[in-house]
């Protein structure tokens, strides 16, 4: 790193631009995990707090639409109750609906229907503020609520049925499914409610035999055989990361930033690939003299290297320290935003490792300098 | 390191210390055309002996300095470095040799712009891997040859004298048993030639150094021990 360093200081408006580039990808890079992280949390963090192994659906249903379409039914439940290797399976039910606060303001909420004895029902340590389901017209909501002005007593009235629920219990942290707030409620009332009966109104009888989806458990260190299950109840089981694609706009949201942030580790290469090939190319005398004296490929490619590395970490730590800044204030917003420990140092070691991928293939001309150009006139 | 490598193996006989060239051609290009650049060159140069070699562009002294530096293997004949036959060398061990006992003086001293005077010295000892025990102190030697104020500047705040200085202290740090000299006037007025030539000279003499000055200067022969011409790759008297 002897040349390296003396070379950072002294060529530092040059490295400082790029470094600043990289820096500001960076920025962007923690921007979009992090948004990336709130749109996950925002569209499935109710799903993922489901004790939950594998969802069976109606057979032949797409998995985009999986919880607005399906529909299941008791018998089926029991069929898959008999299924090796499920330690639990419960109907579950999955409705966005629109509902009034107590003050008219309109709610969302994804109306989770749960048998309040079944595996999937919140529990009672699962809950921060007030009790359990234990009416028909209780709902246990998320902790995100609070966001609505509404808490524990408050009554929200279905739109168009006129349906009453008052929120009996809050949940210890977010529950959201496709950007709406989790509500778990009785599995009877989220049938007459899917069904469209009106308050008050009992529905037909089939209508209590029905919901979305069977919600399984495996046993411990078990794997469900989806294949059997689906066959002996004509189901369509998948696990649930996979049915997190079911959520409202999930798979397009997340295969959005995805791709935004493989172009941006892309540009970040190609950026510091096309700086070093141009430095490289700049100081091509240097390296024939140095050549000439007779330092190896090895030794100055490390150079070029451990100096790629420095610019790197310096410029990449920079950029994520600023963006998790600004983070810091976007969260305090109504945006889905969210940083978390894993994805950025994952992006970080990304940026650094692909950024060296790039200075690597530009600094192998190093050893394509004749050392022979030292000699005679100058440049 | 000169004086302790004669205690450390056996004294050579006189003729095989320094550099000696015996037979030497260098054919470039492939195929049809191919030129001569040096033709049955045949020549010594002793330590403590500053050699110029005269000739007009083209006479093939730039290859001269090219074989003799072990930068490029001579097409047929040999070339012996302090009794040692470094004709055949793979290029790491080329390089090898040119770090350890080979000293290189470019045209207009070629020093690396992001490095002050005395980092272009410590840089070569770092390449030769001698930062721990440096034979010479760069500082001592940037005194030596009047550099010693100006240690600290980078190559652009010197001027051309002043940075071929340099150069000819950067190539002796590693204490080399051979120095190549490239043009070392062509960027200088006359009075600073002089200076520099002359300071090449007192050099040569106190470290004991077999050194090859190639330039076309005729106004500083006075200065060297012996002159040879070039002429389309021959050695001339």
């Amino acid at each position: 790193m002897f040349l390296a360093l003396r070379e950072l200081s002294f060529a530092r408006a040059r490295f400082g631009l790029m470094g600043g580039v990289v820096a500001l990808i960076a920025v962007l890079v923690v921007m979009l995990s992090g948004l990336s992280s709130g749109l996950v949390n925002d569209g499935v963090s109710g799903l993922k707090k489901l004790p939950v192994t594998d969802f069976a659906f109606g057979e032949g249903t797409a998995i985009d639409s999986a919880f607005s379409r399906s529909t299941v039914d008791r018998d089926q439940l029991e069929r898959w109750s008999a299924q090796d290797g499920v330690a639990d399976a419960a109907l579950f039910g999955n409705q966005l609906v629109n509902a009034e606060g107590p003050h008219g303001e309109p709610v969302d909420l994804a109306l989770f229907g749960v048998e309040p004895d079944s595996f999937v029902a919140p529990t009672a340590s699962s809950v921060v503020d007030g009790g359990t389901l234990d009416r028909p017209d209780q709902i246990v909501v998320s902790e995100t609520v609070a966001d609505l002005g509404l808490g524990v007593g408050d009554t929200v009235t279905i739109e168009r049925l006129g349906t009453e629920l008052t929120i009996a219990g809050v949940l210890d942290g977010q529950h959201t499914f496709g950007h709406v707030d989790v509500a778990y409620v009785p599995l009877a009332t989220w049938q007459e409610i899917h069904a469209g009966v009106p308050t008050g109104e009992r529905a037909r009888p089939e209508v209590y035999d029905e919901a979305t989806a069977i919600a399984l458990t495996a046993g411990p260190d078990v794997r469900i055989d989806a294949a059997a299950g689906d066959t002996a109840a004509t189901t369509t089981t998948v696990s649930l990361t996979e049915s997190f694609d079911g959520s409202p706009g999930y798979a397009a949201e997340t295969l959005t930033l995805e791709l935004i942030q493989v172009f941006l580790y892309a540009i970040s290469a190609l950026v510091v690939g096309a700086f070093f090939m141009v430095w490289t190319i700049q100081r091509k005398h240097e390296i024939a003299v140095a050549r000439a004296m007779g330092a190896s490929n090895g030794y100055l490619v490390g150079d070029a290297l451990a100096q790629a590395a420095v610019v790197l970490v310096v410029s990449t730590a920079v950029g994520i320290g600023a963006g998790t800044g600004l983070g810091a204030l976007l969260s305090s917003t109504p945006m889905p935003f969210e940083l978390e420990a894993g994805p950025l140092a994952v992006a970080a070691a990304l940026l650094v490792g692909l950024g060296l991928a790039g200075a690597a293939a530009s600094v192998g001309r190093i050893a394509r300098v004749d050392p022979l150009t030292a000699l005679g006139g100058q440049r | 390191m000169t004086h302790a490598t004669e205690q450390l193996v056996p004294p050579a006989p006189l003729r095989a210390r320094g550099l000696r060239l015996a037979g030497v051609s260098l054919t470039l290009g492939d195929g049809d055309s191919t030129v001569v650049a040096l033709d049955d060159v045949t020549l010594t140069v002793p330590p403590g002996e500053l050699l110029a070699v005269l000739g007009p562009s083209g006479s093939g002294k730039s290859s001269l300095l090219a074989v003799a530096g072990a930068l490029i293997a001579p097409s047929s004949g040999a070339v012996h470095l302090d009794g040692v036959d470094v004709t055949g060398l793979k290029p790491a061990r080329q390089a090898a040799l040119r770090r350890e006992r080979i000293g290189f003086v470019f045209q207009s001293g070629n020093l690396l712009p992001a490095l002050t005077a005395v980092d272009q010295l410590r840089f070569a000892l770092h390449v030769a891997g001698m930062r721990g025990t440096p034979d010479r102190d760069p500082r001592a030697l940037l005194e030596q040859v009047g550099m010693g104020h100006k240690a600290d500047r980078r190559p652009h705040e010197l001027s051309g004298g002043e940075r071929q200085r340099v150069g000819i202290a950067r190539a002796l740090v590693t204490a080399p048993a051979l120095l190549l000299v490239d043009e070392p006037t062509a960027a200088l007025d006359r009075a600073r030639s002089h200076e520099v030539v002359e300071l090449l000279a007192a050099e040569t003499h106190d470290h004991g150094v077999a050194t090859v000055m190639v330039t076309h200067d005729h106004d500083v022969l006075e200065h060297c021990d012996r002159t040879v011409e070039m002429e389309d790759g021959r050695l001339g008297a």
